[in-house]
């Protein structure tokens, strides 16, 4: 094993482990910690795939505004004091759930990931470009080719700003 | 490098994990993190192919950046309304809310 695999086992390894605390601790705030982690092995996933700039945008948006949100909306709406905040997952549905899931899993490698198995050399080990000038074309798609869902994204960010400000605000009759 | 199929079984994992989440999890905002893990999940897949199989056009990067600005659009619009219920309704248990089923 290369370095490069072996920090990718590294990272893989962190974001999976952190992603199932997400899902199976009771705390939910708690939860909501492990969840940076996870969004943590995520960039790291980008770094070792050469998207520099989207690591950066994971740690900014989902790590620094996206978890922060959850976590507000967790203490506005827990009574953090009483027993409330444990959300017991029920048995019941994790006994249906777990072979839902792994069915699904076992689907996805087969239908999905397996062809790429065999697809080639150039698809097995492309060396991803490491050159500077990543940003720089990333900038240049955005804004030349790309500029119009870019502007429409900026529209649905304004329209989502305004719509959870008059979503959340308290009626005062 | 490892090869590509290894980001894929990744991405599949986090993806099953989060509907894993969405099915056990009844806090609404729990449900909102199994599906941020999910989002996360098909930007991984679609980074991978951009390093893969696009290398010189950066096209998945792309698509991944509006993917992550509909995720935060998302999160906000989706808190609010939890906000909203819980001011409501005193609780965010994704199934005890059905006001709307009849």
């Amino acid at each position: 094993m290369t370095l490069h695999q072996i920090a990718f086992a590294a990272v893989a390894a962190v974001t999976l482990i952190s992603a199932v605390f997400v899902v199976i601790l009771p705390n939910i705030l708690r939860a909501a910690l492990f969840l940076v982690f996870t969004f943590l092995g995520v960039a790291g996933l980008y770094v070792l795939l050469n998207a520099e700039f989207l690591a950066a945008m994971q740690v900014l948006i989902y790590i620094g505004a996206i978890t922060v949100l959850i976590m507000f909306g967790i203490v506005l709406t827990q009574q953090l004091m009483g027993a409330r905040i444990r959300q017991a997952t029920q048995v019941r549905m994790v006994v249906i759930a777990l072979p839902v899931v792994l069915i699904a899993f076992a689907g996805l490698a087969k239908t999905f990931i397996r062809p790429f198995a065999s697809a080639g050399e150039h698809v097995a080990a492309a060396p991803a470009p490491v050159d500077a000038g990543t940003l720089h074309q990333l900038a240049r798609m955005l804004l030349q080719p790309y500029v119009l869902p870019f502007e429409l994204a900026s529209l649905i960010l304004l329209a989502a700003l305004v719509g959870a400000i008059v979503i959340a605000k308290e009626e005062k009759d | 490098m490892p090869p590509v199929t290894w980001y894929l079984y990744v991405s599949a994992a986090l993806f099953c994990i989060g509907l894993f989440g969405m099915m056990t999890r009844r806090n609404a905002i729990a449900l909102l993190m199994s599906i941020e893990l999910m989002l996360n999940a098909a930007n991984i897949n679609l980074v991978a192919f951009s390093g893969y199989l696009t290398e010189h056009t950066l096209v998945g990067q792309v698509f991944a950046l509006f993917v992550i600005t509909i995720a935060a659009a998302e999160a906000a619009v989706g808190l609010a309304i939890v906000i909203n219920v819980y001011r409501t309704v005193q609780h965010i248990n994704a199934d005890e809310i059905n006001i709307m089923k009849w």
